[in-house]
C-alpha cells in the first residue's frame, strides 16, 4: 500500500511548476495560503500572488478582472466559502462572461473533520453545478489533482476544482493522464457499477474488491469530471451492468448522484442507490468517525450494492 | 403600445473631434440624453434616472479622457471604462453609439430578444462593454483585477469605474476599496454618481453613506469632489487624478437623478420606471 498523499500539496506544487513556464498564471488567496498550499507559488512568485484577505467576494471579482485582461488566475479558498460565500460573484463575474478563472477549493466534504459544520462543504457541487458553463472536476488523488490543474490551466474557460483536506491513497501512478469529460474505469465488472468522485473513489475500489470476494462483480468508475458529465459511460454502465451505486462526500441532493440519475432517467432507467450525506448537516469528529456515522464508508458502499442488486430487473 | 418617434436616432454622428470643447460636449450630452429617454421609452422598461445623472461623466470620459478606438474595441492598451452600476446600460450604449461602436439604429433594439443591447450590460454580447454587470457591488473588484493585470504587464492603461452611490451599500465595494489602497493601484480611478437617491428613496434615509468623503479617505483613497454635470470640473478632476501616485483616486461626482428633464430630476419614480410615450415626447422637447 502506498503512503497517503495530499491533494493540496499536489495542487500547490503543480501551480508552482505552471508558474515557471507560464507568466500569465496568477494566484489569489483569501488568507488561507498554508491550508490551500498556494504558499509554494506565493514564495516563488510573490509579484504574481494577490492575497485578498478574508474577502472571498472581492477575490472572485478581482480574478475575473485579471482573466478579462489575459491572465490565468487560480483563486483558492475552502470549498465551504466558494461557491457558498461568493456564488453571485462566480455567477456574474466569472461564469456568465465565461472568463478564464480557475477556482480551486480545498477542505471539501465532511472529512474536514473536527472543525465541524461551518467548515464542512456538502453543498458546493450543487451550487457550482447550477452555473452554466462552469467545468467541474473532483480529482480522486494527488496524481489526478496535478493532472487536472494542468488541464485546467491549458483549457480556456471557468473551472471549479474540488479538493479535500486529508491525505488520500494514490490510485494512479505517474503515467496516468487525466482526460476532461471522460469517466475512468477503475475496475471492470458486469453485475453492478459504482460511480464515485473524490475521496470516495478509493472507498469504491475497496468496496468492489471486497464484493468480488463475495462473488459480486462490480465495475468502478471515477467520475472526476462532474460537469460536463460522461453520459456515454453512464449509459453504457447502466446497459451492461443493470444497477448503479453513486458515492460522494456531498449532500445527496445536487451532486454526483443527482447528475447521474438525471442521465439515467432520460436514457436508460435502472435502479440506483445513493451513498451521500442525507438531508442533514454533520458535526465535529474525526474524518473516519464522520464517514462512519454519516454512512459514507466502503462498507456503506458494499451495503448499497447488495441492496440495489435486490432491485435489479431480470430479463 | 404607442410607437415612440425618435428623431435623435436618425441624426448624423457629430463626433470626429480630437479635443472637443465644453460646448461640443454639451451638445453630445444632450444627444445622449435624447437617446437614453427614447431607448427606455421604446423598450418599455429600464432605468432612466440613474442613466441621466451620469451623462456628463460618461460623455466626458469617452470624448476627452479615455484612449480608445471604436474600430478596435479589444486593443490591449485601451483605457478601460467599467460600468459597475450596470442598470445605467442605456447611457453606456448611447455613448458607445455616439463614438461609433455601433449604429444609432441598433439603440432601438434595447432589451429586445436577440439584441446585443441587454437590459444590463453583458460583456459577451456587446463591443466596448467590459463587464457583465447589474448585480451591484462587483465592478470595483473587477476593476482591481484589470488594474493589477495592467501593472503586471507594464501597460500604461488606466481603469475608470463608475459606481452608483446606492451601490456603495454593498459590502463588496468596501472590500474592494480596502484592497485597491492596499495594492496601491494608482491606475484605478473610481467615479461615484452621487445622486443621493436609490429605489427606496433618499440614500440618507435608506442607508446613510455619510460621512462619505471621509469613508473613502479612511480606506486610503485620494478623494476629489466635483459637480458631476460640469464638464470643466470633471475634466479638471480627471487631470488631477492622473497625477496621484501610490494610491487610487475616487471622484465623488455630485449629480441629480434624472438630470436634464425637469419632471424627472430628483424624482425617484424614474429610477426603474420607464417614461410613457407622452413623457418621452415632453422630455425630447426639453432636450432640443
Amino acid at each position: 500500500m502506498t503512503p497517503d498523499v495530499s491533494q493540496r500539496e499536489a495542487y500547490g506544487k503543480a501551480l508552482t511548476e505552471l508558474g515557471r513556464v507560464n507568466q500569465d498564471i496568477v494566484v489569489l488567496d483569501a488568507d488561507l495560503r498554508p491550508s490551500t498550499m498556494t504558499k509554494f507559488f506565493a514564495s516563488e512568485f510573490p509579484e504574481r500572488t494577490f492575497d485578498c484577505g478574508i474577502a472571498e467576494q472581492n477575490m472572485i471579482s478581482i480574478a475575473a478582472g485579471l482573466a478579462a485582461s489575459g491572465k490565468i488566475p487560480f483563486a483558492s479558498t475552502f470549498a465551504v466559502f466558494a461557491p457558498g460565500r461568493c456564488f453571485d460573484q462566480i455567477r456574474m463575474s466569472v461564469a456568465q462572461p465565461r472568463l478564464n478563472v480557475k477556482l480551486v477549493t480545498t477542505h471539501s466534504g465532511i472529512t474536514v473533520g473536527e472543525d465541524g459544520v461551518s467548515h464542512q462543504s456538502i453543498e458546493d457541487l450543487a451550487l457550482a453545478g447550477a452555473l452554466p458553463g462552469l467545468t467541474i472536476v473532483v480529482p480522486a488523488d494527488a496524481v489526478e489533482t496535478t493532472q487536472a490543474v494542468r488541464v485546467a490551466a491549458a483549457t480556456p474557460g471557468p473551472f471549479y476544482i474540488r479538493l479535500c483536506r486529508p491525505k488520500l491513497p494514490l490510485i494512479y501512478d505517474e503515467n496516468y493522464r487525466f482526460e476532461l469529460g471522460k469517466a475512468v474505469v477503475m475496475r471492470e465488472g458486469t453485475q453492478a457499477t459504482i460511480m464515485a468522485i473524490g475521496t470516495r473513489v478509493a472507498a469504491a475500489i475497496e468496496a468492489a474488491d471486497n464484493l468480488k470476494r463475495e462473488g459480486i462483480d462490480c465495475r468502478v468508475l471515477n467520475m472526476s469530471t462532474l460537469k460536463p458529465i460522461d453520459e456515454t459511460a453512464i449509459i453504457q454502465a447502466a446497459t451492461e451492468t443493470g444497477v448503479i451505486v453513486t458515492a460522494e462526500e456531498h449532500l445527496v441532493h445536487g451532486g454526483l448522484g443527482s447528475m447521474v440519475a438525471q442521465v439515467l432517467v432520460k436514457h436508460q432507467p435502472v435502479p440506483v442507490e445513493f451513498v451521500a450525506v442525507k438531508d442533514t448537516y454533520a458535526e465535529s469528529g474525526s474524518p473516519a468517525d464522520l464517514l462512519q456515522k454519516y454512512g459514507l464508508t466502503a462498507g456503506d458502499i458494499e451495503k448499497a450494492v447488495r441492496s440495489v442488486l435486490t432491485r435489479k430487473k431480470t430479463a | 403600445m404607442t410607437e415612440i418617434s425618435d428623431v435623435s436616432i436618425q441624426t448624423e454622428r457629430v463626433i470626429e473631434m480630437k479635443s472637443p470643447s465644453v460646448a461640443d460636449m454639451e451638445t453630445i450630452a444632450k444627444r445622449v440624453r435624447r437617446h437614453v429617454v427614447s431607448m427606455i421609452g421604446r423598450a418599455g422598461s429600464g432605468h432612466t434616472g440613474g442613466s441621466l445623472s451620469a451623462v456628463e461623466i460618461v460623455t466626458n470620459l469617452y470624448f476627452q479622457v479615455l484612449r480608445h478606438n471604436p474600430k478596435q474595441p479589444d486593443r490591449p492598451d485601451r483605457d478601460r471604462f467599467i460600468l459597475s452600476k450596470g442598470h445605467a446600460a442605456p447611457l453606456l450604449y448611447a455613448v458607445l453609439a455616439e463614438c461609433g461602436y455601433f449604429s444609432f439604429e441598433e439603440l432601438t433594439s434595447l432589451r429586445q430578444l436577440n439584441s446585443r443591447l441587454q437590459g444590463h450590460t453583458d460583456r459577451t454580447r456587446t463591443a466596448g462593454v467590459e463587464m457583465s454587470a447589474g448585480s451591484l457591488g462587483q465592478g470595483l473588484s473587477f476593476s482591481l483585477g484589470v488594474a493589477l493585470a495592467g501593472r503586471l504587464n507594464a501597460q500604461s492603461y488606466r481603469v475608470y469605474t463608475l459606481l452608483g452611490d446606492g451601490e456603495c451599500d454593498e459590502g463588496q465595494v468596501w472590500e474592494a476599496a480596502m484592497a485597491a489602497a492596499h495594492f496601491k493601484l494608482d491606475n484605478l480611478i473610481a467615479i461615484i454618481d452621487r445622486n443621493n437617491q436609490q429605489i427606496d428613496g433618499w440614500t440618507r434615509d435608506v442607508m446613510d453613506l455619510e460621512p462619505f468623503d471621509s469613508k473613502w479617505q479612511a480606506f486610503g483613497w485620494h478623494v476629489i469632489k466635483v459637480d458631476g454635470h460640469d464638464f470643466t470640473q470633471l475634466a479638471d478632476a480627471f487631470d488631477r487624478a492622473r497625477l496621484i501616485k501610490g494610491q487610487p483616486t475616487v471622484i465623488i461626482a455630485h449629480t441629480l437623478k434624472g438630470k436634464g428633464v425637469s419632471f424627472m430630476e430628483n424624482n425617484p419614480h424614474f429610477h426603474g420606471i420607464p417614461p410613457t410615450a407622452e413623457e418621452v415626447e415632453l422630455a425630447l422637447k426639453e432636450l432640443t
